[in-house]
This record gives C-alpha cells, structure tokens and sequence, in this order.
C-alpha cells in the first residue's frame, strides 16, 4: 500500500476566464503527455464523444433483431387491491398479438433481495403480481406483440378484475394503516437503533443548548434520459439466454435473473450496450427484464421491451422520501456534544434485488455526522412499507439527506449561541491532524481537506463580492441569501464495508484484464460499467501512463458478463477507484513483461526499462530503444528467442478491495426568491471539492456540475407525489420538474487533491457529490434570504409556495434560520 | 386490416419512400423503419426534446409528428452533420466543452442547436442559448459545456458585425 503525501494541495483555482467560467476547450486542446510519462491528470478528450455525437452509438433499442416481439406490460390501476381473474382472451385476439403471459405461464417467479439481519423482514417481489398488486403500476401481465403499437393494443384489451384496498402512502400512517404485506405489523421492513451510547441521554439533558429539529426530503425519479428497456434473444449455439440491457450492473443482473428462474449463472448473457444515464435506477434489477429474459427463454424467439417515460416516472424506482426527527447538544462555543436522530425511509412495496430496500436507512444511520466530530451518538433507522414502487439507490443514497441535517443543525446552533456559522462549522470539522479519524459510528476517515475546502469557498465567494452583491439586492427589496454546506462522502466501498451492511450478496471488490495485442494495442476488460461518466478514456488514460503507450490506444471493454470476470458493476463513486486501480495493476503487470522482454533483447537490467512515448529505453543508455510495439511483436510471434520460462502473450489480471475512501468539498451558492411568484433562482454556484487525485479534470468537472444540477432539483423543483389512495400525480415531465437550461447557472469548480491512501493513483470516487452536497446549501442559502421573515425551512423541495408564505408573513420577533 | 399510406420523404439528401401505418409517429418511422437510430426518444411525449429533428428546417419533435405528415418533406438528423469520421463545428463544441456525457440527449440538443444558429440573429450572449437550449432536457451535464459549446458555435458562425 502506497502512502502519498497527506496534504491537500491546491491544483487549480479555478478562476472564471469569461461570464462561463473556465473553457473545458482549452483544457482538451492542452491535453498531451508530459514529460513524467503520464497521463494522469490531463483533460484527454473522451473517446466516447464522437459515436454519441455522430448518433451511431448503440443503446438497447436500437439493437434490432428479425422477427423480435415487443412488450407491453399490464400494470395494475391501484395502489392497492387484490387480483380476483385476468381475462386474456380478448387480447389475444387482436391483431398482431402473439401471447399475453401472467405470472401463473412463468410459474410464479419472483426476485428475493436478503439481508442477513434479524431487523429485517424480507418481501418477494414477484416478477408478475399474482394474488395481490401492491402499488400502482405493478406489473401483472405482458402482452408480446409484432411492434410496439399492436403490443399496446393488446395491453389494453386485457381484463382484470380487481378488488381495490385502502392504500398505505406516507410514513405517518403507515404504521397504522392496513399491512401492505400480511403479517406486517406496523408496515415496517427494518428497524435498527445503532451505535447507542450510553452518555448521550446524560449529554442530551445537560448541554448548553439542545437544538430539536424535523427534516424532511421528496420521493424522486432518478429519471435518465433514456428509460430501462432490454431485448432478450436465445442463442441456441451457446445455449444462452442473451440481454441486451440498459443497466449499470449486468453481472448483478444476471444473477438475480439466474436466481429468480432457477438457471446457472453460464447459461444467462447479459450484455450493456450503450447506457443512457443510470444514477442508481440501473443498479438493481427490474421485474420487466427478468420477465423478458425468461419470455425469451421459453419461446425461443427475440423479445424486446422498452420502457416509456411514464413507466419510468411511474412503475420503475424510486428513492430519496425520508424523515429525520433530530435532537443535537452543543456547548456554548457551538461544538457539537452528542446526536441523536430517529430516521424513518419511505421505501415503497418492496426490497429491491439485491440492495434491499435497507440501503437508505443503514447509510443514513451510519454516516449521518458525515465531516463532523459527534462525540456521541445514536441513530435509529427505519424502512416503511407503503403502497409505492420500490426504491434503488438514487444518486448520493441518504446523503444529501444526511448533509442537509447536519447543515441545518450548524446553522440553528449558530443562531441560537449568536456565533458566525461557518465558525460553528470550522469548531467541529474533523481537521488536520486529526486523521485518520475514527467516529462515534466506527468509520476511519482517510485523510481529506474539509476545512481547507471551507476556508477557500468563503475567501473566494468574498472576494468575488457575493456578500455585497447579496446585500444590494436585499436593498432593492429582493430576498436573497447565501448558503454552505461542508460535507464528505465515503466513496468506493469495499467488501469489507459492504460487508457491514450484511447483504445476500456482498459487493466490493473488482476486477480488470489488460491485453496487449500483437500490434502493442491494448484491450481492457472490466466489470464496472459505464453510462456517460466516460470510463473508455479515463481507463485508457490510466493504463495508457503504465504501459508508455498513447490512451487512444487503449480500448476498454466493459458491460459484457461473457467478456469480463464477475464484477459489481457502476455504482455508489466506485469505479476509477476499484475499475480503474484494478486495470492500474493489471497494466503494471503487463508493463513488468514488457519490461523483461525489453530487458532481454537490449541485454540491459530490467530495473532500467523504462516505458514511455511508445518505446522501451534504459537509464543512462540514450540510444538504447525498441518500439513496444516491437516488444509486443516479440512476445506473440517470436516467442522462442525468449528466454526458456517466459510466459506466453502479454496479459494480465488486476483486482482492488479498498475499504472505502472519504471525498469531500463545500459547496457555496446565491440564491434570490422573487417576492411575486416565490420562485427561487440560484444565482452563483461554487465547489471546492477534494476528490483526491483527479484522472480527468474534463471528466470531473462534469460529473460535479451534472451533480449539483441533480441536488438543486432535489431542493427545488422534483417531486414524485402520489395521492391518497395510492395514484400517481407524477406520471409525465409536465408534472415531474426536471430543471432545464434556464434553472440552472454556470457552476464554477476549484480542486483540492488530497490523495486516496489505499491507491497507487491516488483517485478518490467523485459520481455522487455534487448530489450530496447541493440540497443542504440551497436550503441553508433559501433561508438565509428569508432570515427576515423568521421562517425556518427544513423540507425539500422548497416549492413557491413554501416562499409566498413565509413572505407574507408579518415581521417575525423570534429569530429562525 | 391496418390504415397505411405509401410515402416519399429526403433524410439527410437521402430519397425514401415506404408504406407507413398511419399512427406511426415519425420518430418511430426513422428509427426502427429506416435504421436512423441517432434519434433518440426520452420521453414520446413532446418534453425532453430527444428526438428533435429539422422538419423542412424547422425543429420539431420527431415524437410528435406522424410519418405520414413528413410525406414529400425534407429531414435532417443528427446523422446528417458529420462528413464521415469529420465531425462539423457544433459536434467538435460539444466534445470540446463536454457538452454530453451519456450521449442520449446529445442529438436532439445538437439539431436543436442547428436551428437555432440558423437563425440570422442567434448570437453568443450566454443568457439567450440558455433560454434558446432549455427546450430539451440533459440530465447528466448540468447543460454549461452544451451553452457555452453553442456559444462558441454562434461567435464563429456570426462574428461580430457580420450578423
């Protein structure tokens, strides 16, 4: 294990050159090896880019097969009810139609997602409903059709007979309400109080100051632009089953369709082609591509589905709706004693395979104090059953929730004591010199730069008159407020984090093949799996600086369960850390054979090779030089001038398991609200963000601002509402606000690198934290421009009409933050 | 017995003709009838703006529009703007600005983008393509290399003075 240098260092202040901040432009037509051989670093051009914009790249339904039938799911009208017969005969009768299939045709299958907890109560999720739907939109039969159209046709012919049931939909019923499975009391799926500490109640009672406090977040839609879909085809050559699948994880999807139909994992194919955006949706395993699978399976005959976006808004995943009742102690400098925090998860009707639906609740209760010292702790976490879709990890799994707590806690602290919040902050972030730190809920964090990244938001958000430009906008008698929020993440968890959390299957570790070819070309294969975070250029430029060849001579192969080892997949920022890591050490093992061969035909010591601009030269011999692709010629073709015991080709394996290494970064934002319609701009956006050391500033700063434009929507705009009795009112993007161009403002992004000690590259997972961190500096910047009228939010969204209340509210006597 | 009508259109300068069904939407008619699947659906409900093409020079969504209405018509699509492996100066932008990321929004936002540099006053001031691009939707960009890619589009395309 490489240990770097542990202090953060500034890597670009990144100082706007126009009203659009810096030229991701410039940066590309920069990128070039330097004269340390690597390419780690440079803005590298995404190998991705010109397929997509072309529009020859592949997504699943533009793979086309003769003679395919298209599905139509039947899905149930309530949230509620019990399923008394399914009439199909008039559906099979229209034209087109070849077969309408229950789940009694696919003799009952179901996905079971386990977590090896006594706390946790599992639920079958059965592929198509059987006696009872358990939410709107389940899935209860499939019409397979000629097209799509004469699918749809079908669909609606189908009769079912229901008997409808009073739904469960909000946390606070349901544990009174009618059991969403029999047997259920109270509708809960987890209940675990952790890390309890016996002081806390003691701390509680006699602290200075006692802040008590609810938040709350909506359920949201991952929502990718392109929905999940899959096109299933038997290969009777290789006796497979073969999907083609929009999804983040396809060896998790082949085995929860192995498990669910009872098939070997060989038997089953499962191939990503192009993935339009995942964000969590694709990381868990769909009802509909297990039911295509085995359709495909039984009828020998290409079956392919593809979802539509109110299927997506209304019968895929979702995630994000909790509840946090919160009490925290604080001395009367503002540092923080002891917390305690009761955490209820809205979770829907089911545990989703194979993440369960615990996912929520166990990464709220053990990572709520995030960046902060809690000296004690507790949390107690709960998984609510209602009558809603189930949930997947949406983009940043509780943390934005968590941050956002802990945020709104600093600042109430602060008001309450009259101290400066950001010196509340500053009085409890863990800082220098403290790490590696362990915390009250037995996390190790590695090293990060959390007060660094504090201490620079504020001087450049100062220098950059935000706070005058603040000021003179209130004077024009425009609410407007600034707000922070600090945080870190635990990125790239490892088996033995995952392992915590005590799933069925344990994920964590990864692996990658590096092959060079007898042309010095290099094929990468990995089971992680990109979907737009451009893994095909930052992979290649890792392996590209180990084996001294250019990246775009480096192909990565990923998304194919045939091609590459068991691996988790692309979620949870862990990929460059644990993909990249594992095609780092397989690349420096190819390099080491590389190496010996140059060694043996320059009749030099191998310890001298070096690897660099496409050649093997030695130490103190200019002169001495031979082509890798020489090399590489060498070891395929020629492989008997070798000496006796060489190995044969140039490949090798790489794996990494690291236990999960800490991100983090402030965020700062300008908001205004306009007194008139209540509408809420964000005016200015900052990240100071410390992902340790960055492959691709290009590729980093994109997933940051694509981040924080997920988080604004969470704090401003998204919503998935259902009513009373189980109906969606989010079924369309009229009524899904998804944020446009026009709500969203240049997002200006400065570096810190404070490597990841676990890793020779030193990369620390980044996917997730522009998500984290933006709903909690919203919402404090939201209530800073509304300070004067002694409102307090602590929901999100913040709707217009949160604003026009509190606007019109008389001057308020008490103070509120 | 299905309602069919015998059409002729141009996409990208290439003439068709084909028997379509007539409640076959024209995005549905490109992809899946004449194999150009560069255009993409997000939504088959007129929001996201994926499937933008230019219809007789005007974007539309591909979603929207029945085959049968582009009868004798004129489509561009996004595999109209590169020449070969050449990618045109909008396409090059948005690689250079990384303007996309997972890709699938990317040909709508781009035809969408044609159309509104077509226009005689488009100009580089970043307020008006923001307005101008918010007719689509991108979930992974954040949309600033996509604005400040058309930005830059619009200055070359229109240099000061010239418009």
């Amino acid at each position: 294990m490489t240990r770097f240098a542990v202090k953060a260092t500034l890597r670009a202040t990144n100082a706007p050159t126009g009203p659009l901040g810096r030229t991701g432009a410039r940066m590309a037509r920069e990128a070039k090896l330097d004269g340390h051989g690597t390419w780690i670093g440079a803005s590298v051009p995404r190998k991705e880019d010109g397929r997509m914009l072309r529009g020859s790249g592949r997504f699943v339904d533009d793979v086309e097969r003769y003679g395919a039938l298209h599905a139509a799911f039947v899905r149930s009208p309530y949230g509620s009810a019990t399923v008394n017969s399914i009439d199909v005969a008039a559906a099979t009768g229209i034209p087109g139609v070849h077969h309408v299939l229950t789940a009694a045709d696919l003799d009952n299958p179901y996905l079971l997602a386990v977590l090896e907890r006594d706390e946790f109560v599992p639920t079958t999720m059965p592929l198509l409903a059987e006696s009872e739907v358990r939410h709107a939109a389940e899935p209860v039969a499939v019409v397979l059709a000629e097209d799509p159209y004469a699918a749809e046709d079908g669909a609606e012919a189908v009769e079912i007979d229901f008997t409808p049931r009073q739904a469960v939909t909000d946390l606070d019923t349901a544990p009174t309400g009618p059991n969403v499975h029999s047997g259920l009391a109270d509708n809960c799926l987890v209940d675990l109080t952790m890390f309890d500490d016996d002081r806390l109640d003691g701390v509680l009672a006699d602290a200075p100051l006692t802040v008590e406090a609810e938040f709350s977040s909506a359920r949201l839609a991952a929502l990718p632009m392109e929905g999940r879909g899959c096109l299933a085809e038997w290969d009777d050559r290789d006796g497979q089953v073969v999907l083609h699948a929009s999804t983040q994880v396809p060896h998790q999807l082949r085995s929860g369709i192995a498990q669910a139909l009872g098939l070997p994992e060989s038997t089953v194919r499962v191939i990503a082609p192009d993935v339009g955006g995942g964000f969590g949706l694709k990381c868990v395993v769909g009802r509909e591509e297990v039911v295509i699978a085995a359709a495909a399976a039984r009828l020998r005959r290409p079956v392919k589905w593809v979802e539509d976006r109110q299927e997506n808004l209304t019968a895929s995943f979702h995630g994000h709706e909790q509840h946090y009742a919160v009490r925290a102690a604080f001395d009367t400098t503002g540092r923080l004693l002891g917390l305690a925090a009761d955490i209820r998860c809205d979770v829907g009707a089911y545990s989703a395979f194979p993440f369960t639906c615990a996912v929520e609740p166990l990464m709220a209760a053990t990572e709520l104090p995030g960046a902060y010292k809690v000296p004690a702790y507790r949390a107690r976490g709960r998984a609510i059953a209602t009558n809603k879709p189930p949930t997947a990890p949406y983009r940043g799994v509780s943390r934005p929730q968590i941050v956002l707590v802990m945020e709104r806690l600093m600042e109430k602290a602060a008001a309450a004591l009259d101290l400066d919040p950001l010196e509340v902050r500053r009085r409890n972030l863990i800082s220098e010199g403290e790490f590696p730190y362990t915390g009250a809920s037995g996390i190790t964090y590695d090293e990060g730069s959390y007060r660094e990244s504090l201490d620079l938001a504020e001087k450049t958000v100062t220098e950059a008159g935000w706070y005058s430009e603040r000021d003179e906008l209130r004077a024009a008698g425009i609410p407007a407020g600034i707000g922070f929020s600090c945080f870190s993440e635990r990125t790239a968890y490892g088996t033995p984090i995952m392992a915590q959390r005590r799933m069925g299957m344990t994920p964590g570790y990864d692996t990658a093949h590096v092959r060079m070819d007898p042309t010095g070309e290099v094929i990468v294969t990995t089971g992680t799996c990109g979907h737009g975070q451009g893994h095909e250029t930052t992979f290649a430029q890792i392996v590209a600086t180990r084996l001294g060849v250019h990246p775009d001579q480096v192909r990565l192969r990923q998304g194919d369960t045939d091609l590459a080892a068991y691996g988790w997949g692309t979620f949870g920022s862990r990929s460059i850390v644990i993909g990249g890591t594992s095609a780092r050490r397989a690349a420096d093992d190819v390099a080491a054979q590389l190496r010996r061969i140059a060694a043996h035909l320059l009749e030099v010591d191998e310890s001298d090779v070096r690897l660099m601009h496409g050649a093997a030269t030695v130490r103190g011999v200019p002169g001495a030089s031979l082509e890798i692709a020489e090399l590489a010629r060498t070891a395929y073709f020629r492989a008997h001038t070798l000496p006796e015991g060489s190995e044969h080709g140039l490949e090798a394996r790489g794996s990494a398991d690291p236990p999960g290494t800490f991100s983090n970064a402030c965020h700062t934002v300008l908001v205004t609200a306009d007194p008139g319609t209540g509408a809420v701009r964000v005016r200015r956006y900052l990240v100071v963000e410390d992902c340790g050391v960055v492959i691709n500033p290009l590729v980093v700063d994109g997933q940051v601002r694509g981040g924080v434009t997920q988080g604004i929507a969470a704090a401003l705009y998204e919503r998935i509402r259902y009513d009373g009795d189980g109906q969606p009112n989010s079924a369309t993007l009229m009524d899904y606000l998804a944020p446009t161009a026009s709500e969203i403002c240049p997002i200006q992004i400065t570096h810190l690198e404070t490597p990841c000690p676990y890793t020779e590259d030193g990369a620390k997972g980044m996917g997730e934290g522009g998500t984290i961190g933006a709903p909690a500096a919203v919402l404090n910047a939201v209530n800073d421009a509304l300070a004067h009228t002694g409102v307090a939010m602590d929901h999100i969204p913040v709707r217009p009409e949160d604003v026009l209340s509190s606007l019109s509210r008389p001057l308020a006597t008490v103070g509120g933050t | 017995m299905k309602d069919v009508h015998l059409i002729s259109l141009s996409v990208n300068g290439n003439e068709h003709e084909l028997v379509v069904e007539s409640r076959r939407t024209l995005a549905d008619m490109l992809r899946h009838d004449l194999g150009y699947t560069g255009t993409h659906l997000g939504c088959e409900h007129g929001i996201c703006g994926a499937c933008t093409i230019l219809l007789d020079d005007q974007p539309v969504r591909a979603c929207l529009v029945f085959g049968v209405q582009a009868d004798g018509c004129e489509v561009r699509t996004v595999e109209g703007l590169a020449d070969g492996d050449q990618l045109s100066d909008l396409q090059q932008a948005f690689s250079d600005r990384h303007g996309l990321q997972c890709g699938f929004c990317t040909p709508g936002f781009l035809m969408l983008a044609e159309a509104y540099l077509s226009e005689a006053d488009s100009s580089a001031d970043p307020e008006s393509v923001r307005e101008a691009m918010a007719s689509n939707l991108c979930r992974c960009t954040g949309y600033q290399g996509i604005v400040e890619a058309v930005c830059d589009v619009a200055r070359s395309r229109h240099p000061a003075g010239s418009t």
